[in-house]
Parts: structure tokens; sequence; C-alpha cells
């Protein structure tokens, strides 16, 4: 049986500087300093440990040179929040890792927590800044100008799910998924093709993939990316880390590019989707899907016959009808699986029918009427830089420039959820032990990362605690544990450590 | 915050037991969804950056992940 689906999801968000140096790094090394601050005024800062990561290794059973590895800027700001959450600088923007869960509604909790630490963010550092200067952070994926950032998914496999298979079955989800969770794009980014080769499109990221399958994350990007660092035992666990997809402001997309991308992935687990799918060429197909907001054009399958991508998603979302009478879905939650599938039909029901009536579920759709409806009251031309700003403006966190908090989407969470996500981690998983530890004993934990924790309890040496067990570590396991430590040291005495 | 739970329509339960609810804004009618977004249009023009275009000229980021 499939594993539980253990996820997270990680965004990388845009950041600009008004009245200020418009340095991005430094830019974002304050936003979080500043918010570092504000939530821990009385304790030290907690830094991230590297020791365990190894981006350089590949799922197919190889290790690139150090040359090729994705960078790790250890110099950079690096906090870990009482969430569980990790916030820090990456490539020139501030970016946050949500804690593990293990459904789609967590994770969705988790991810609007952390726009909810980015809008505060925002407010924290607006003091530090000179008079009139302005820090601006945006959810989205591309500046419009060829430049793109990402907003990653992670999930727990089973390690002895064959790669290869892995890469393929899960393509065709990964191409025509964006039917539902694209975030919308003015315009086209393609290299060597104008910006309005396409007025409006699907996803903001799929101009920048260029291969079916690789390790980079930031050149000639892949559909499926290689990279092999479980963060758990490596002999029992893979997470397969997945950069196709847009960041998105709406709740349900979300969910439903979460839940549904958990499900696929229990399939092929379990060797219950099969090929019926294969594209045959994912780098095409996933602009073609994009570039086709009539959602009528075909793509081409491995066998030479022809497919829409909503046709592909109703092919994908009756297998897994029949993998839920065959197999029960308690890897993603009986309940919560129950209710993605339920929505997933809903969605694909609502694009084919009319767009226009998933517009409170689907960001592309709720994008594009605020876009044409700009267009028409005021007769503006495509192409104009005035419709850029909407589709700009559509992510801006602020929350009183923010258009996608005034677009009529649904909600999913309450808002008092969200706040308290903010501070308190999962229940579900280790992310449970690595939060209550950094906010019962800011001062003795030293440093952590995903797979360990490390205390200085005094004059002993340093103490790891290994998390290897995602599992492990978990509300159940630990609650009573923490509640009843008084310190650090009592802790570790009680784990045996 | 606010604002987005204000304008939350009735498929935001919690509650997943919701097979048979219509597919989202079925039910209303063309007129209302065109007074909606006459609406949304009215506070676009109000929240739209003043100088929207410079904006969108400057809005440069270094490629990440």
């Amino acid at each position: 049986m499939a594993l539980p689906k253990v996820c997270g999801i990680e965004t990388e968000y845009g950041i600009v500087v008004r009245g200020g140096d418009n340095n991005p790094v430094s830019a974002s090394s304050m936003l979080i300093n500043a918010y570092v601050a504000a939530t821990n005024r009385e304790r030290g800062r907690i830094g991230w440990d590297f020791e365990d990561e190894q981006p350089a290794n590949d799922a197919r059973g190889f290790s690139l040179d150090d040359s090729l590895a994705p960078e790790v800027e250890t110099m950079l700001v690096n906090a870990v929040l009482t969430n569980g959450a990790r916030y820090y600088v990456d490539h020139a923007h501030p970016e946050i890792s949500t804690p593990e869960v293990t459904t789609a509604r967590e994770a969705l909790v988790w991810d609007r927590a952390a726009e909810e630490i980015v809008r505060a963010s925002m407010q924290h550092v607006g003091s530090l800044l000179d008079p009139g200067g302005e820090i601006i952070v945006h959810k989205n994926n591309s500046d419009g100008k060829g430049n793109s950032y990402g907003c990653h998914e992670n999930y727990l496999l089973a390690r002895e799910t064959p790669f290869g298979r892995l890469a393929s079955q899960i393509t065709p989800h990964f191409v025509t998924r964006q039917v539902f969770c694209g975030a919308g794009k003015v315009g086209c980014e393609l290299p060597g093709r104008p910006a309005d080769h396409v007025p409006y499109q699907l996803s903001q990221r799929a101009d920048f993939f260029e291969e079916e399958i690789g390790l980079e994350t930031t050149l000639k990007r892949p559909i499926v990316n290689t990279r092999d660092e479980p963060h758990a035992d490596a002999q029992k666990y893979r997470r397969l880390h997945v950069i196709v997809g847009d960041a998105n402001m709406s709740e349900v997309a979300t969910y439903l590019k979460v839940g549904t991308t958990a499900i696929v992935l229990a399939m092929i687990e379990d060797d219950e989707l099969g090929d019926d799918w294969l594209l045959g060429n994912p780098v095409a197909a996933i602009r073609q899907v994009s570039h086709d907001p009539t959602l009528r054009q075909t793509v081409m399958l491995r066998d030479g016959s022809r497919a829409t991508a909503l046709e592909i998603q109703w092919g994908l979302l009756e297998r897994a009808r029949k993998y839920e009478q065959s197999h029960g879905l308690a890897c993603v939650d009986e309940s919560v699986g129950r209710d993605v599938l339920d929505r997933w039909e809903q969605v694909l029901t609502g694009l084919e029918a009319d767009p226009g009536s998933v517009a409170g579920w689907v960001d592309w759709v709720a994008k594009q009427r605020l876009v044409d409806g700009y267009a028409a009251r005021h007769g503006i031309d495509p192409g104009s830089a005035r419709l850029k700003a909407i589709d700009l403006q559509y992510h801006d966190l602020r929350t009183e420039r923010c258009l996608a908090l005034r677009a009529g989407l649904d909600t999913l969470v309450e808002p008092a959820e969200v706040q308290a996500a903010m501070t308190r981690p999962p229940t579900t998983t280790r992310a449970y032990f690595r939060g209550r530890c950094l906010a019962e004993y800011p001062d003795d934990v030293v440093a952590a990362n995903w797979d360990s924790l490390v205390f200085d309890v005094g004059s002993d040496p340093l103490r790891r605690v290994p998390m290897m067990e995602p599992l492990r570590g978990t509300a159940e396991h630990v609650a009573t544990l923490i509640d009843e430590s008084e310190s650090a040291r009592d802790l570790l005495e009680r784990l045996g450590q | 915050m606010a604002e987005r739970t204000q304008k939350s329509k009735s498929t935001t339960s919690r509650d997943t037991a919701t097979t048979d609810e219509a597919a989202p804004a079925v039910t209303e009618t063309g007129e209302k969804l065109k007074a909606e977004l006459d609406d949304l249009l009215d506070e676009i023009d109000e929240v739209l950056e003043t100088n929207a275009e410079d904006f969108v000229k400057s809005y440069v980021q270094k490629g990440g992940q």
C-alpha cells in the first residue's frame, strides 16, 4: 500500500524595494530578520543545519559534480519558525518552506500561514526603512521578463517505487493539472518569442520548462526533477521534489494541486495508474496546454493519438475513483481524499461547460476575468502594460493592493486557523516535535533541519536528535512528553538521549 | 484576510460531504455576475498602482529555482 503522503510546499516570493537600495538579497534578509526580531524578541536566532543536505544527488542513481549542484547559500538568513517552517533567503528571494504535513488541507493551512507570515513581515520591516521606503512581496513565479522563481511541492514515496516509472507516469498530470491550478499569465516568456505571442495563458511557469527530466531547478528546468534528497531514512523513502507548479492565490487551487497530485502519486506507488496517458512530447505539451485558454486543443500521446488536457484529467480522475474503491484513500486521509475527488470532478465539469463558472476556484480564470473586464471597460489593447499590471497586482501580498483578495475567490479554511498556524506546527508529523521544541526550549536548540534538531544543554557536548521518520515526533507521540519536560535537558533524558 | 472571508461563498464549508453540491457559481445568473464584475472593476480602478505601467517596467526579478 502507498505510504502516507507526507508533503509540503516551498514558495520563493518576488520582492522589490521602493525608495531604497533595490538589492533583493539584502531586502529579503531585512524582511525575514524583521519578522524574526518582532516575533522572537527575547530569543536567540536558531540556525539551519546543513549537515545532511545533498541537493546534488540524483534519483536516477548517480551524483553530479559540485560544479553543477544547486547552490546552497549557507551565509544567508535562515530561520526556523515555531510552526515548523523554514524562512530563508534563496536565490535573491525570500522563501518559506511549510512544515511537513499529511493532507492537502493541512498543506493549504500552512501555505496560507506562510502568506500571512510574509504579510506580517512587510508590516514589521516598514518601520526599519527610510520614510517613503517600502518592501513589496508578490506570491508569483515570473517577472514577465523571462525570469522565473519557483513554488515547489514535496511528496514522500517508498524508496522501492521505480523512479523511471514514477517519472513517466506522473508527467501527464504535471502537464495537464494546470487547467485547474495554473495561476494565469498575461503574455508569453518563451525564449525568442515576443511577449504578445500569447496574449493570455494558464500558467506562470510553463514557458520555462525545457526538459522532461533532470536535476536542474534554475536552468533548463525539467518537468520531473530528479533531486534525490529524502530528508529522511534514504533506505525507505524518496521525496519527489516537484518544481513544475505555480504559486496559487486561490485556496481551492492549492488544495486541489496538492490533493490530486498526492492521489496520483499513491496510484503510481501501488502500480495502479498504468501508461494510458503517456505523452508524445511533454515539453511541447505543457506549453500547448498553457497557451490555450479555450482548453480545446489536443496534445499528442505516445501512441500517436491525441487528447485534450481535460480528457487526460478526466482519465486520471476515473482511475482515481477506481483506486479509491480498490485501495481506499487512507494514505491521503479518507475524508480529505474523497473531498478532493469530488472537487476535482466539479472543477473539470465547470471547466468543460464554462470556465467562468469556476472563477471562484481557479486562479487563471479569476485573473482572466479581471484582465478582460478591465480591457473592455477602458478600451485597452492586448499587450498593454496596464493589463500586465493587473496580472502582477493579482499576486501583490499587500492587503490594500492585492487583487486576488478582491477577485471573489472561495475560501476553504478559517482565518483563525491560518493565524494559529503562523506559530503552531501541524500535529501529524515530526514538524510537531521541531516546532514545539523551538517554542518551549528556544535557548537550548542551537540548530535545526528537516531531519534533526541539535540541542546545547550546558556543559555536555551538543546533542543531535535525529528525526529520520517523518511520521514520528507527532503530537500523539511526544505532546505529553514535551508538556511534562521542564527543560530541554529533562526532555533529552526522557528520550533516552 | 478579513476581506477574503467576507467574500467567501457557500462552498467554503469544512464539511467534506459536499458531493451533491452544484459546481461553484452555476446558480448565479449572468446579470448578477456582470454586476459583481462591475463592482470588482470599480475597485481595481481604486487600488491599481497609480503608475502601473512604470511599476510593471521596473519589476525585474533575479531568476530563482
